[in-house]
């Protein structure tokens, strides 16, 4: 009698993937809480109040509402993209989480080339929104998803040149590495080697979730709801939460490369790289409410004419340096 | 050629693509804006011709919101008929309060005591502060930015509660009567209304420093929706859509009527023509607003708030007809009321600035990108139930 083998490998990866949909389940409603209340307190009110203690519980309620709403399919809309693309949305996100270390015992799969894994699936995130678009039969969509891929794949190229300036240092891209060649002071983390990189990415990262002042696919005032006009129920829900989780792997990522990951002053580990993460995330929050839209060829120009070349001279600035010394 | 194909052919139909001009092109994408938008602001409903995001033609299609408030004058009374002048405009009531009671005052030859005429002013003056207060939130609103209104809408609420307590109502105010107003002002009002102004002068400067300065919001403004005076005055436009356009023009001071001449202020004009030039035009009358809400408490004269003897709801007007005009938030309100003499008028003709200002908007907005295209529509600060009537 043989007992079949299983890798222990495999295992951590269906455990990782398991953990990683109760984070993603976890945090979606915690940022949908957070979300509101920033919002209430920057208007001068108090945010949600009225489910649960301090409104602890309107996320939930929230969640609820969405599941419990039909599920509408305008007419004329192709019914296998219309339904794709929340999913083709939503899907890549559980892997992102896998490579990220939030502490060294805290990552899902330790992947060799993570950076470029992580950059990899979240290109698929612009696919979905360009097959919402395209499928739902509605101009307002078609043009929020023709503004999405030209703001995506745009934002791609400084937000992986900041990155790249970074991985020349480091000499790897496996992001635990990136996080062990950082210090515990904030002084040894590579926002301080590289501060103009790390402001080239957070632009990048907002601009690549869709956040205001770059929230142009799908600007209210402009497009009604752009590429997800015509999602309801839980079809807009997964986009939702496709976007917070987006937001939460751009954060991550920027904790792990420019800030220390999981070390910090006097004790390292998990609580420090949520510290940073989550003070990312409020920034980010913050912007929206504060904020105006820009217009789409500021947009654009903003990153061809300032942080492309910006990127590039800093890589190359970078590159010198490190051939010098 | 038949009848109706001549008239299809004047009409035009983006559907069928039959224009009186054939369109440049036959690549572009037809949308509807409105009548359900949240950057129209009510009903209007703009049909647009796109390529791309560039905006080829734009056509303004109304009448989601007509009320058919002329015709009503026609079956009511001179004062049966005051409570539909608070609900032309929403946002400035006491403005077409006020250019209805002058028609009627012109027509009866009613004298107005000149306690009246000064609560008249002070309150006419604060509405137009909440009414560029509304416009300020909604159009920063348009522009991408949620949190501006609730601070305006802050400091509205202030000015609602207090305009409360002599009309009675929060939004569509029935306030003036033909010779006078209908309740004086106490105590409490003329305090809280002291109290505003060095309040709302803290405010400005956080606006101006928040808002105003913004660079984004700059970028997003400037030398967008360039006016020309010459398209101003072929569409008849007035008020701060005007006075942006570099023409100080007001009827405060063109036409003046009431005590408005005894007061020392100044119309803001801007020679930028954009729509930031109409931006800084608005949040520089609510300063001269204030200004002459101040001049004006401090000259408030004694004595009764309605002139005895004025019109009961069975007056009837003598014959004749009568044309009186204010100046409204949006601009230049007429009233023409012509009377044959019985309980109801015989006709009665509203002059809305909104209708006169909207119609330069498919000119403007031609060859715009859409974004622009929604900046100039916030910019002439339209009130859809008003173009409509």
């Amino acid at each position: 009698m043989s007992i079949p083998i299983i890798p222990v490998e495999l295992i951590r990866i269906i455990v990782a993937l398991g953990a990683v949909g109760a984070f993603v389940g976890l945090n979606g409603l915690v940022l949908v809480y957070v979300e509101r209340k920033v919002a209430g307190h920057c208007q001068r009110r108090p945010g949600p109040f009225e489910v649960g203690p301090h409104g602890l519980l309107t996320p939930l309620a929230d969640a609820l509402k969405l599941v419990g709403k039909q599920l509408f399919m305008p007419t004329g809309a192709d019914p296998w993209l219309f339904w794709l693309a929340p999913i083709v949305s939503f899907l890549p996100v559980l892997l992102l989480f896998l490579p990220i270390p939030f502490s060294p015992v805290l990552t899902g799969m330790e992947v060799h080339l993570g950076i470029l894994f992580i950059l990899a699936f979240s290109g698929i995130n612009v696919l979905a929104l360009c097959l919402a678009g395209w499928g739902s039969n509605n101009k307002w969509a078609l043009l929020g998803a023709g503004r999405a891929v030209a703001q995506s794949v745009a934002y791609e190229i400084p937000l992986l040149l900041s990155l790249l300036a970074v991985i020349f240092m480091v000499g790897s891209l496996n992001l635990s590495e990136i996080v062990r060649s950082q210090g515990s002071w904030p002084w040894q983390w590579h926002i301080c080697t590289q501060p103009l990189a790390f402001l080239i990415y957070f632009t990048c990262a907002v601009a690549e979730v869709n956040r205001n002042p770059f929230d142009l696919p799908e600007a209210e005032s402009e497009l009604t709801a752009g590429f997800h006009t015509e999602y309801s129920g839980m079809a807009f829900g997964l986009f939702f939460l496709a976007e917070y989780m987006n937001m939460i792997i751009v954060c991550s990522i920027a904790t792990v490369v420019f800030l220390g990951g999981w070390q910090g002053p006097f004790f390292s580990g998990a609580l420090w790289f949520f510290a940073k993460m989550y003070a990312l995330l409020f920034i980010i929050i913050w912007f929206r409410w504060t904020y105006p839209r820009v217009r789409f060829n500021q947009l654009l120009n903003i990153n061809w004419k300032w942080l492309l070349p910006l990127g590039l001279a800093n890589l190359l600035v970078t590159a010198f340096l490190m051939k010098i010394f | 050629m038949t009848r109706q194909a001549a008239a299809e052919q004047v009409a035009g139909d983006f559907y069928t693509r039959h224009f009186v001009e054939p369109g440049p092109r036959e690549d572009t994408l037809i949308l509807n804006m409105g009548p359900q938008h949240p950057s129209t602001h009510g009903v209007l409903r703009i049909v647009l011709e796109l390529d791309g995001e560039y905006i080829l033609r734009a056509e303004p299609v109304i009448g989601y919101l007509h009320r058919m408030h002329e015709k009503m004058a026609e079956v009511k009374t001179c004062l049966q008929y005051m409570p539909n002048m608070g609900r032309v405009d929403y946002l400035h009531p006491l403005a077409w309060n006020w250019a209805f009671v002058g028609a009627v005052e012109r027509l009866g030859e009613i004298e107005v005591p000149e306690r009246a005429e000064y609560i008249r002013v002070i309150t006419v003056e604060l509405n137009r502060i909440t009414s560029h207060l509304v416009w300020w939130g909604a159009y920063i609103l348009d522009l991408g930015a949620f949190t501006p209104i609730m601070y305006a809408f802050d400091d509205r609420e202030y000015l609602l509660d207090l305009l409360q307590i002599p009309t009675g109502s929060r939004l569509t105010y029935s306030f003036f009567r033909p010779g006078g107003v209908s309740t004086d002002l106490t105590e409490d009002f003329l305090k809280g209304v002291l109290e505003f102004i060095p309040y709302f002068r803290s405010r400005l400067p956080m606006y101006k420093d928040l808002v105003t300065d913004n660079i984004i919001l700059r970028k997003r403004i400037e030398e967008v929706g360039v006016i020309p005076l010459e398209v101003c005055r072929r569409y008849g436009a007035t008020g701060p859509v005007l006075r942006g356009s570099g023409q100080p023009y007001d009827v405060r001071r063109a036409e003046p009527y009431s005590v408005y001449d005894r007061f020392d202020f100044e119309i803001p004009t801007d020679e930028k023509l954009d729509a930031m030039g109409r931006y800084r035009v608005r949040v520089a009358e609510m300063e001269q607003s204030m200004r002459i809400i101040e001049q004006a408490i401090e000259g408030l004269p004694e004595g009764p708030h309605i002139v005895k003897g004025a019109p009961k709801p069975k007056w009837k007007a003598p014959k004749g007809e009568a044309y009186f005009a204010v100046e409204g938030a949006r601009g230049k309100i007429g009233v023409h009321l012509v009377s044959s003499g019985k309980a109801n008028p015989y006709r009665l003709k509203l002059r809305s600035p909104t209708f006169s200002n909207m119609s330069l908007f498919a000119e403007i907005a031609r060859g715009t990108l859409l974004p622009d295209a929604v900046a100039i529509l916030g910019s002439l600060d339209l009130v859809i139930p008003e173009i409509d009537r």
